[in-house]
């Protein structure tokens, strides 16, 4: 079974008191339906055996727990690295469209939609539709569509259509919007599959253990590797969905620091940041009640606040509620990374093994040494390598002062 | 019991036999300071109850005119405090007309529920409708409103289950906005899809007057509406007009709301 974790947040999706359905009321008999769709599924052998047989044969899984030694010695600690990269399509996302895509055909609905940032859950849903025979529209902010150009093209020869979103800031919470009004115009074929733990109930749980094979795979490889758990987890958080799958395999090992790494951008003090854990306060956004970045002020209370980051897959004003209740109750901790440090830790990693790494993924890389020296020089520290960074040359290159 | 001044004016509009007419305007569209005037324009027209948006970033139940009215909004200093403003300055200028809050749930729980409430109340506001709170989620707001007899209007869809409707009656509003197709605001419209049994339905299941909203443009669509519902709502034809007429927006509204008035 794919299905590892017993934290249900119960039929109105709290995770304390965060989460729940915000959405317009047209939508909600769709997500009874979709609630009732997966937790059907989720206990059905035989769906589980399709996504694991998917997984493995498909996506190339188990991915690999990888001892960076080189990297160790560097931030002074044994750093295990998580290479969810090197699944099909370069990225963690794939597992979750995977499952969804399935529970998508179970339900009978015939056409898939999404949202996308960086372009790489955009990939990863118009390649399940692709493998699954389904039309696939794919909304993606206007300005993400310039600075993502090869993922816009990867997305079309998987037979997608992109559809540039040109409202608002023209990034990921736009393209998120629009989608909402797909699925509420399209509700009655159309399946959206939502590319993290953020959305209304079930998105936020169902992402989350669709996500989860990434950490029990990687508690049993630990075991294996060391003898023992780590003393720390660590994961980038945007919407927070590769975290929330590493994270989610060690929820109950009370042992195990859970640290997620947030966009600094440049830097939470200048305001442009995505740092919505840190520097953010509780508000509703895309169905959900959890932290946001939000303009307080009398003039323009409520209305959501740019986020930014050389991250685009981390350039998002919210977080998915499952991170805030962490954040909350202390179960995990959340540090923030500059664009500059992330840049660094890029390099550092690509220069001791080899291993050119996302965006994304560098500010998880860029913190591992703070948690190095707060667990000390015998700390095992596991690394969600979230995905790889091909797709960011061009922006690394220019950042870097190298036109190619 | 919230929300009396509008209840009073369904019943009395009711009496006459006909179908209310509910016009929205973007609060702050094309700027905070002719919030109040159009109000007023739009009450001098004929409307029977007004809608006023609350702008919002991320409106993502409606479609492009309002969308675009909001953005408008925003750019000229729009937002939750300037919308309590500009019904405070109606009220002010003796506009009576009864006045629902539309809008996104985020700038009345950031601003506080129970602040929201406290001034919404001393602006002058009769109801608040929230297009992402869900009856499910609704009594989060609902409560504190209702201590400052403020209402709140829920909202039913053509997806929605007959289950969905007890929790409608539950809240015993003012009256239920109907939306008319699935869809987002200003979608395309067609009168023959707006089924009268359906919304015998939910008046019958919810003991609340049922007005039909999304997509209704010209005076015929409000006339075929009115055949069948308790009050229509006209949103993106209304916007549409101010966007285009700038400076002589009341003015355009009155007379559109005229045409649609005279219709019903």
């Amino acid at each position: 079974m794919i299905l590892a974790t017993a934290h249900d947040p119960g039929p109105r999706g709290r995770f304390g008191p965060y989460g729940g359905q915000y959405v317009a009321e047209t939508l909600m008999p769709a997500l009874a339906e979709l609630e009732a769709a997966w937790r059907a599924a989720r206990v059905d052998a035989g769906f589980g055996a399709e996504v694991e047989r998917l997984l493995t044969e498909y996506v190339g899984r188990p991915s690999r727990l990888y001892r960076a030694a080189r990297f160790g010695a560097e931030v002074g600690a044994t750093v295990l690295l998580k290479r969810e990269d090197l699944n099909h399509t370069g990225a963690h996302k794939i597992n979750n469209c995977i499952g969804q895509a399935l529970l998508a055909r179970r339900m009978g609905k015939r056409r898939l939609i999404a949202e996308t940032g960086a372009g790489q859950h955009g990939v990863a849903t118009a390649t399940v539709a692709a493998l699954f025979g389904m039309p696939c529209d794919v909304y993606m902010g206007a300005e993400d569509v310039a600075r993502q150009s090869l993922n816009v093209f990867r997305m079309k020869l998987l037979g997608a259509r992109v559809i540039a979103v040109e409202s608002g800031t023209r990034t990921l919470k736009d393209a998120m919007n629009e989608a909402l009004r797909d699925w509420v115009t399209n509700v009655g074929d159309t399946f959206y599959v939502i590319g993290s733990v953020a959305g209304p109930h079930p998105y936020p749980w169902m992402v989350r253990e669709l996500q989860a094979v990434i950490g029990v795979e990687a508690r049993a490889q630990c075991l294996a590797a060391i003898g023992r758990l780590p003393d720390a987890c660590v994961a980038c958080v945007g919407g927070g969905s590769n975290a929330a799958g590493l994270f989610a395999g060690f929820l109950d090992d009370a042992g195990v620091a859970l640290w997620g790494v947030e966009a600094a951008g440049e830097g939470v003090a200048t305001g442009r940041h995505a740092a919505t854990l840190g520097a953010g306060r509780v508000g509703v956004l895309h169905g959900s009640k959890s932290y946001v970045l939000t303009h307080a002020d009398d003039a323009r209370v409520g209305q959501i606040a740019e986020a930014h980051s050389i991250s685009a897959g981390l350039d998002y004003p919210g977080v998915g509620p499952e991170h805030a209740h962490w954040r909350d109750t202390g179960r995990a901790r959340y540090v923030a990374r500059t664009d500059a440090e992330a840049l660094d830790a890029l390099q550092l990693l690509a220069r001791t093994e080899g291993i050119l790494c996302a965006l994304e993924t560098a500010h998880a890389v860029a913190a591992v040494a703070e948690v190095a020296r707060h667990h000390g020089p015998d700390a095992a520290i596991v690394v969600n390598l979230s995905g790889r960074g091909d797709k960011d040359m061009i922006t690394v290159a220019g950042k870097l002062g190298v036109s190619l | 019991m919230t929300a009396a001044r509008l209840r009073a004016r369904l019943a009395a509009v009711a009496a006459e036999r006909r179908a209310a007419l509910i016009v929205y305007l973007t609060a702050g569209d094309p700027t905070p300071a002719a919030t109040a005037d159009l109000i007023a324009a739009a009450a001098r027209g004929g409307a029977d109850v007004i809608e006023l948006g609350v702008p919002f970033s991320d409106p993502s139940a409606d479609g492009r005119a309002i969308q675009a009215a909001m953005e408008r909004a925003l750019a000229a200093g729009g937002g939750l405090a300037a919308a309590l403003d500009g019904v405070r300055a109606a009220r002010a200028a003796g506009v009576d007309v009864p006045i629902v809050l539309f809008g996104y749930y985020n700038p009345i729980f950031v601003y506080g529920v129970e602040r929201f409430a406290a001034a919404a109340a001393d602006a002058g506001v009769d109801a608040a409708l929230t297009v992402d709170l869900p009856s499910e989620e609704l009594a989060e707001l609902a409560e504190p409103l209702a201590a400052h007899g403020v209402g709140v209007i829920p909202l039913l869809a053509p997806t929605s289950t007959p289950a969905r409707f007890a929790a409608v009656q539950a809240l015993a509003p003012a009256f239920v906005y109907y939306i008319s197709l699935t869809g987002v605001t200003g979608a395309a419209f067609d009168a023959a899809r707006v089924a009268g049994d359906r919304i015998a339905a939910i008046r019958a299941a919810t003991g609340a007057p049922v007005a039909v909203g999304f997509g209704i443009k010209t005076p015929a669509d409000a006339r075929a509406v009115a055949a069948v519902a308790d009050g229509v709502v006209v949103g993106s034809a209304v916007v549409e007009r101010i966007g285009a007429a700038g400076a002589a927006a009341p003015a355009a509204v009155e007379a559109f709301v005229r045409e649609l008035r005279a219709a019903l």
